[in-house]
């Protein structure tokens, strides 16, 4: 199945929901969010959350920066 | 007495209690042990982080990871954010990756200068309220400006003193002086800071704190500045509570005319 992660097309293979996605990309930064086709997803709702074809997703975390 | 003189009194900015009425970015440093080292010198209690995609395939290290959240308060920004769009989503993003309801919005609205978009920060700044959020919006220093963010529901206001990164102090002493008397909520000086003076001279105007990154992180020695910048803060402070002499266009002598010799 392909999605865009980040804006980088990617073929995923046993990711059916959020939860299984971060897993299969072996995401070790902490404190990520998630944005499913421009929806913030709540943590709680990773499990539930399917991902399908052609699915925009963003995940990102905290990184320096000021002003 | 000294010890009253030296003790901070508390202050508050939405739900926070502080001392420190330094806040300073994460951004631009050197190495995350800079950064933490600057930050544990500066005395900050906020930090502010900024929001970007995590890099795939990497076990790249996380500035998270330097940083004690029971230590600091994040203050997540919508920096490089040119819509009301992006910059809600941003914070809903931070809310979400556990950086809390505090928030720094900013919605760029010219490249070159990052002046903000007003307009647009306005109703990203009603949206964000009517979510949760307890804003902090990084403002041009203009009076009627600041009245509105106040009235939507901001929990400060964070006029800049000059373009973002430029170093060039206070432009406009005047308009800061006129918004912290327009607005009752803190009034944070955002951006602009070049050196110790400059901080000094904002605290001197009645300001409640002043917000920086690059003046402490692109000094040569960004440790000596942190620790001067925490110094400057401080010493405006006093200054402002301990209110100035007018300034006068001839002399007045210090010492007594009375009792001097016939020689």
């Amino acid at each position: 199945m392909k999605l865009t992660i980040n804006g980088e097309e990617r073929e995923v293979h046993s990711s059916n929901t959020v939860t299984e996605l971060v897993e299969e990309l072996s995401i070790t930064a902490p404190n990520i969010a998630v944005a499913l086709n421009c929806q913030v997803i709540p943590k709680s709702r990773y499990p539930e959350t399917p991902v399908k074809e052609g699915d925009q997703i963003e995940i990102v975390h905290a990184v320096g920066g000021g002003v | 007495m000294t010890e009253t003189l030296t003790d901070k009194p508390t202050f508050k900015i939405g739900d926070k209690t502080l001392t420190s009425r330094l806040i300073v970015g994460t951004g631009k440093y050197a190495s995350f042990e800079q950064t933490r080292i600057a930050i544990e010198i500066s005395g900050a209690e906020i930090v502010t982080v900024a929001v970007r995609r995590i890099e795939l395939d990497t076990t790249k290290d996380s500035l998270l990871n330097h940083l004690d959240p029971k230590k600091y308060i994040f203050l997540p920004n919508t920096a490089g954010c040119y819509s009301v769009k992006e910059a809600v989503m941003t914070c809903q993003l931070a809310r979400e990756a556990g950086l809390g309801n505090f928030v720094k919005v900013e919605v760029i609205g010219d490249e070159k200068t990052l002046f903000p978009d007003n307009e647009a920060t306005l109703e990203a700044s009603k949206l964000l309220v009517q979510d949760g959020f307890q804003v902090l919006p990084y403002c041009t220093d203009d009076v009627v400006l600041c009245k509105k963010l106040e009235a939507l529901g901001c929990v400060a206001v964070m006029p800049l003193a000059a373009p973002i990164g430029s170093g060039l102090g206070i432009r406009n002493p005047y308009n800061i002086r006129l918004i912290q008397e327009a607005v009752s909520v803190p009034v944070i000086i955002d951006a602009g800071v070049g050196t110790a003076s400059d901080a000094s001279r904002a605290m001197e105007l009645g300001v409640d704190g002043i917000l920086m990154n690059t003046a402490i992180a692109g000094a040569r020695d960004p440790l000596k500045m942190a620790l001067s910048m925490k110094m400057a803060v401080e010493s405006g402070r006093l200054a402002f509570e301990a209110g100035r002499i007018p300034k006068k266009l001839y002399a007045s002598a210090s010492s007594p005319l009375e009792g001097m010799m016939d020689l």
